[in-house]
């Protein structure tokens, strides 16, 4: 591969894949919100 | 499953409460499992090596954060805030006056029985080349093998011949897909998209890390990766990034509501769905690799440049290209097991996500089961699909189908949907509200801007250029009156069932509905 080539696959890696991964680290971290809008107390929270 | 009715408050549907995954992960798998699917293996690579190589990832990811990941998150708040399938949520969004919305949603609903009477089909052929694969079935003919011994194909027309060897995989197919489809979300959908990706994604890591040890594989990679800047001056290689980012993450046409319908109230909407996004194009780029790494094997085994290879998208690139490498490649069968078995697994759980969107449309307007639409709805669009795509002419059907199916049916499903939800009912702001109310990932005006604005002219204008080369120029050399029939009658057939559906008696009441949070609450929020 050339060195243009292999920069590239690194940039698609990175943006794509990190995105991924960045995405996945976000959800984890926060999967739901602290606060609900008035009302959800009456709806199903088991999800 | 248990009967009963629920307020008009929360949101009633039908007489049984409304099924849910049965977590955030069981969703996210089976959104990934239905956005990941032949496109994803058999398109993306060959596209990006036409359209600048390297190159092609800069309007391609642009694609995807202007158009993709807006139009799937206004899926996901329409399907949530409105809690049912395609036809109940437009109708709910359009309100009293906008009754006839639910038209947009049976339009859509038509475009997946369309198309999953043919991609059923195409499941099944990669089920029989993954038995083929064992013992090379192909010979060394694989084009040959393919259109004359394994399909029979003859001239463009309509064939009461049948193909036993595509009749009964098809027929197994449909058997599997509807015992899937019967047992619900949660047991069905779930379960099997929970069992599938997985395996996908093993079964291809193991097929790329394979074809990246093949002779020439660094080859095929350069091919792929090499940018070719002058390609950024040229409008249709933006045309054909955004049609694949569009085509690709299964958006605007029913999919991503009737999925996003059966999450719970209070789910995270638009973080899931960033990772369904970037899974989705992840995959694409390891397709890629592994597409072309194998091309780049073929072509030093030729003697010839990958630019002189042919049948690298598609069809021909499946079921001809692959074939011929797996025959000459140390490991073949299982090289070959692999990629079919791929393509099976990936083709069967985005073949699940669209009868799931007809089977919810008819739960909600009819009052029956999934095991009940699974039954009877499904059971008549497998006898069609076996009627038009295991007979000598299946495969030109098919071809033609697909194409008017996507390129006109969905792109104007796409532009309606986009045009009347943010300029004529003006529901930007309230699913905007709706978004933020419920998600960590927050959206904003410019969110509004790129589903009302950008996304709709780039659709447009890949329409008008499809619909002026499909009437100028026709398509593959088929007869007029052919694709008068198989092509334009499509769209008649979707037009004329989206009205038909419309115009039927609900057997629940959909309209006896308050969607959460309320549109006061969701004000109040946004001072």
């Amino acid at each position: 591969m050339s060195g243009i080539a292999i920069t590239f696959f690194i940039i698609a890696a990175v943006l794509v894949w990190g995105g991924l991964i960045a995405s996945i680290i976000f959800l984890a971290r926060k999967p739901q919100l602290d606060v609900y809008p008035e009302g959800s107390e009456l709806v199903s929270d088991d999800d | 499953m248990a009967t009963k009715q629920h307020s008009g408050e929360h949101g009633t549907v039908a007489s049984r409460p409304r099924e849910q995954w049965s977590g955030q992960l069981g969703f996210i798998l089976s959104a990934i499992g239905s956005a990941v699917g032949l496109g994803n293996i058999w398109r993306f690579p060959g596209v990006a090596y036409e359209n600048g190589g390297g190159a092609f990832l800069i309007p391609y990811l642009i694609a995807l954060v202007t158009a993709g990941i807006p139009i799937l998150f206004l899926d996901y708040a329409i399907g949530h805030r409105f809690r049912g399938s395609a036809p109940t949520a437009f109708r709910r969004l359009g309100g009293k006056a906008g009754k006839w919305l639910e038209s947009l949603g049976w339009f859509q609903v038509w475009i997946c029985i369309v198309i999953a009477v043919y991609y059923a089909a195409v499941v099944a052929w990669a089920a029989s080349y993954f038995t083929f694969s064992f013992d090379l079935r192909w010979g060394d003919d694989t084009a040959g093998f393919f259109q004359n011994e394994f399909l029979q194909t003859s001239a463009p027309g309509f064939s009461a011949q049948f193909v036993p060897a595509v009749l009964i995989p098809l027929v197994l197919v449909w058997v599997a897909v509807l015992a899937v489809l019967g047992s619900g979300i949660a047991k069905g959908v779930q379960r099997a998209n929970l069992i599938f990706l997985p395996l996908l994604v093993v079964a291809f890591l193991i097929l790329v890390v394979r074809a990246l040890f093949l002779d020439g594989a660094m080859t095929g990679l350069d091919a792929l990766f090499t940018p070719d800047f002058s390609a950024l001056g040229d409008p249709s290689v933006w045309i054909a990034a955004y049609s694949q980012i569009f085509f690709s993450l299964s958006i605007a046409f029913g999919i991503m509501i009737t999925y996003s319908s059966y999450r719970n109230r209070k789910a995270n909407v638009t973080a899931p769905a960033l990772v369904v996004a970037f899974a989705n194009s992840s995959f694409e780029i390891i397709a890629g690799i592994g597409v072309f790494a194998t091309l780049g094997f073929f072509a030093f085994q030729q003697g010839v440049g990958i630019d002189e290879l042919e049948g690298i998208t598609g069809v021909g690139l499946s079921f001809i290209t692959f074939p011929a490498i797996v025959s000459q490649m140390p490991g073949g069968p299982l090289f070959g097991a692999l990629f079919f078995g791929s393509l099976v697994m990936a083709g069967f759980t985005s073949l699940l996500s669209v009868l799931q969107v007809v089977s919810s449309a008819f739960q909600d307007k009819f009052g029956i089961s999934a095991r009940q639409a699974s039954i009877r709805v499904g059971s008549a669009l497998a006898i069609v699909s076996v009627l038009l795509f295991s007979t000598t002419t299946g495969l030109i059907t098919l071809d033609t189908v697909d194409q008017w199916a996507n390129n006109i049916g969905i792109v104007v499903a796409a532009i309606a949907s986009t045009i009347l939800v943010i300029w004529v009912f003006r529901k930007g702001p309230e699913l905007a509200g709706h978004l933020n109310a419920v998600s960590t990932f927050k959206v904003g005006r410019i969110w509004q801007l790129l589903v009302g604005v950008l996304a709709p002219a780039v659709l447009l204008y890949m329409l008008i250029q499809r619909i002026i080369v499909l009437v100028t120029e026709g398509y593959e050399g088929y007869p007029l009156w052919y694709l008068a029939v198989a092509g334009w009658g499509t769209i008649a057939v979707i037009l004329i069932g989206a009205i038909t559906m419309t115009a039927l008696r609900w057997k629940h009441d959909p309209d006896d509905f308050a969607p959460w949070p309320s549109t006061q609450a969701l004000k109040e929020l946004k001072k």
